[in-house]
């Protein structure tokens, strides 16, 4: 699946497309499939969300898992610091990262 | 230390309201993020992985107690409780939000500090010697140049849009303390033999993708000249050094392609083309910048001998204390990397209590090391072990100054958005098994540097032990390095082989830890067996 992310323009969170909106959590990401980069383009123009782009993801029973290690980063925060975790870190762990 | 007069003052808190507009015309829509971002670099905002990261630059690494405290309030009131201590004398927050960052950088300047020029490709924050003006083997204390260098530099409109970023350190002794030699321009204060000071110039080193130590091209620049001849080689960079390659645009590249030779003849050129403009500030500004660094009054009769019979205080003071010019005196440093900690991490009340620390026992003063800790640069012998007390009843005590534990790492993949693996996991385990092993205890001097991509903010190639996280088809792999060293010592570590996973990057340092230990002659460091018996028994304990 296709997903996309990008980062919030005023605190710099991490941020997923939902299908209609933007959530800080991976678990509602929606696939945006051959729309990507339509979609890209539009939430460009509304300069809401920076440097948004497109990942390939895996479609699993906790939601979709980034291809990239960067990314799957992104996803839940730090691995060092647990504490700082996005909330979806408690539902998947960290070996989900890795 | 220095203080800020009317002008640096002025123009801090104008670049402060400039922002705070550019900020909110971004935030209004009136701006793309391709306008706004070279502009949010200029102030030291990047994006990074998780959120916005604030650079904050540390001035020749000196802080105050006062800065101290103000940057454990920024800590807690625009992060989230901590920061982190960096490999150039910085600070990083990494938590900021874009509308609240105008209003931390005016508290910033309350403190007399500041954001600018620690981001782009411009001239960077001048690093020097942490144990300066208390060092033992300082010709003279390298700050008042550092900070002379600080003020042509800042806003130097000619140098705003270099090649390249490009870094400068000053030191002012033989013990090379702050990788002299692998920046853009490395200065050495030194004495000629008639006693006068000036300063050698080492040009076009660098670590990065292409790691380089720099020669020196002049070894004695009288100080009446130093800004110009400063300005010489920045102006040959700026003129000659490659744009169209972001990879080959770094001075090192210029010289060394250029050849130290004919570089060396075009700066030369230039100088004498300056020297008669006027670039030169007059020597009374130099005499009013050297006025704020007196040396402390220091006291006299004090006791050279500490009470050692408590044995932990006593091996503190044995791996964390540097000598002192003055009689008495010790410069004691605090570690920033307890046993499985975050390297150059720090919370906001460590950060207080240091401040405190350094108020009542250090002459009000601080300093930040290139190497991620902190040190106390004055402190009474007598009074050292109140000092480690407080220290160690807060987390800061631990014994392991340029020890196998005092590992150097960048944020790594954990943070940041260039790195392609994460470096503090690393840190950690390594950390955590030679502690639980003992080893680390028996090895000595041992310097490990993590980079968690070939950007190398964590030294990796400088380290007797280096370690480079790479990309390996979207796993994270490690490649191990040895013989480096970013001291008077300058070299650069060798790739063993092939790299490691996490697990196995922590099991070759203990090998190659084992090897060196077996094969240690008395009072070599692991530096020194590698240099004697060279790379092929550390390649077959680890290949076979």
């Amino acid at each position: 699946m296709k997903i996309l992310t990008g980062n919030d323009l005023r605190s710099g969170a991490v941020l997923w497309w939902t299908g209609n909106g933007w959530s800080i959590h991976i678990g509602d990401a929606a696939d945006a499939g051959d729309e990507a980069e339509t979609i890209l383009a539009t939430e460009s123009a509304a300069r809401r969300v920076n440097d948004a782009y497109a990942i390939d993801a895996e479609e699993t029973p906790d939601g979709p898992r980034p291809a990239h290690i960067k990314d799957r980063v992104r996803a839940l925060g730090p691995t060092v610091r647990p504490d700082l975790a996005v909330p979806a870190a408690e539902k998947v762990g960290w070996d989900w990262v890795i | 230390m220095y203080q800020y007069d009317q002008h640096d003052q002025a123009m801090v808190q104008a670049r402060v309201e400039q922002f705070r507009d550019q900020v909110q015309r971004r935030l209004d829509g009136k701006m793309t993020e391709d306008q706004f971002k070279p502009l949010r670099l200029q102030n030291g905002l990047y994006q990074q992985l998780h959120a916005y990261m604030l650079r904050v630059a540390v001035p020749y690494g000196t802080l105050s107690s006062r800065q101290m405290h103000a940057l454990a309030d920024i800590a807690d009131k625009y992060d989230r409780g901590y920061g982190h201590f960096t490999t150039r004398q910085n600070i990083q927050y990494n938590w900021i939000k874009l509308e609240e960052t105008p209003d931390l950088l005016a508290d910033l300047a309350k403190v007399e500090m500041h954001a600018i020029q620690t981001s782009g490709n411009c001239i960077r924050n001048i690093s020097s010697d942490q144990y300066a003006g208390a060092a033992a083997d300082e010709v003279v204390d390298p700050r008042p140049y550092a900070e002379l260098l600080r003020q042509w530099s800042t806003f130097h409109p000619e140098f705003a849009f270099l090649p390249r970023k490009f870094k400068i350190a000053v030191i002012a002794s033989e013990q090379d303390r702050a990788a002299m030699r692998l920046h853009d321009i490395g200065i050495n204060i030194v004495k000629n033999e008639a006693g006068e000071l000036g300063a050698a110039f080492y040009v076009g080193g660098g670590m990065g993708r292409t790691p380089m130590i720099a020669p020196c091209i002049r070894e004695f620049v009288p100080l009446d000249q130093l800004v110009t001849y400063a300005e010489s080689v920045l102006r040959v960079y700026n003129r000659h050094g490659r744009r169209d390659n972001k990879y080959k645009a770094r001075i090192k590249i210029l010289v060394h392609e250029t050849g130290a030779e004919e570089f060396t003849r075009q700066v030369e050129e230039e100088f004498a083309h300056l020297l008669d403009q006027g670039v030169e500030p007059p020597l009374a500004e130099l005499d009013r910048i050297r006025s704020f660094f007196q040396q402390p009054e220091f006291a006299t009769g004090l006791s050279e001998k500490a009470d050692r019979s408590d044995p932990e205080f006593a091996l503190w003071i044995d791996r964390n204390c540097s000598p002192h010019k003055v009689p008495g005196y010790v410069s004691a440093a605090i570690s920033l990397k307890p046993v499985g900690g975050i390297p150059g991490d720090a919370s906001a009340e460590q950060m207080h209590l240091m401040a405190d620390i350094a108020k009542e026992y250090s002459f009000d003063e601080c300093r930040v090391t290139h190497a991620q800790n902190v040190i106390l640069p004055h402190v009474e012998i007598g009074k050292l072990y109140e000092v480690w007390q407080k220290l160690e009843a807060a987390g800061l005590g631990t014994p392991n100054l340029d020890q196998v534990g005092d590992i150097i790492a960048c944020p790594g993949l954990d943070y940041c958005s260039l790195a392609n693996a994460r470096s503090i996991p690393v840190a950690q385990k390594i950390s955590e098994r030679f502690d639980e092993t003992g080893k680390g205890d028996v090895l000595g001097e041992l310097k490990l540097k993590i980079s968690g991509c070939i950007n190398a903010c964590g030294h990796h190639h400088a380290g007797h032990i280096g370690i480079l996280g790479v990309d390996r088809k979207g796993t994270e792999n490690y490649q191990l390095l040895l013989g480096g060293s970013e001291a008077e010592d300058v070299s650069l570590a060798k790739i063993t082989g092939p790299g490691f996973d996490e697990a196995g990057i922590v099991n070759a340092v203990e090998t190659v830890t084992d090897l060196y230990l077996a094969q240690r002659a008395d009072g070599e460091r692991f530096l020194d067996t590698y240099r004697r018996i060279g790379m092929e028994p550390f390649k077959e304990a680890l290949y076979g």
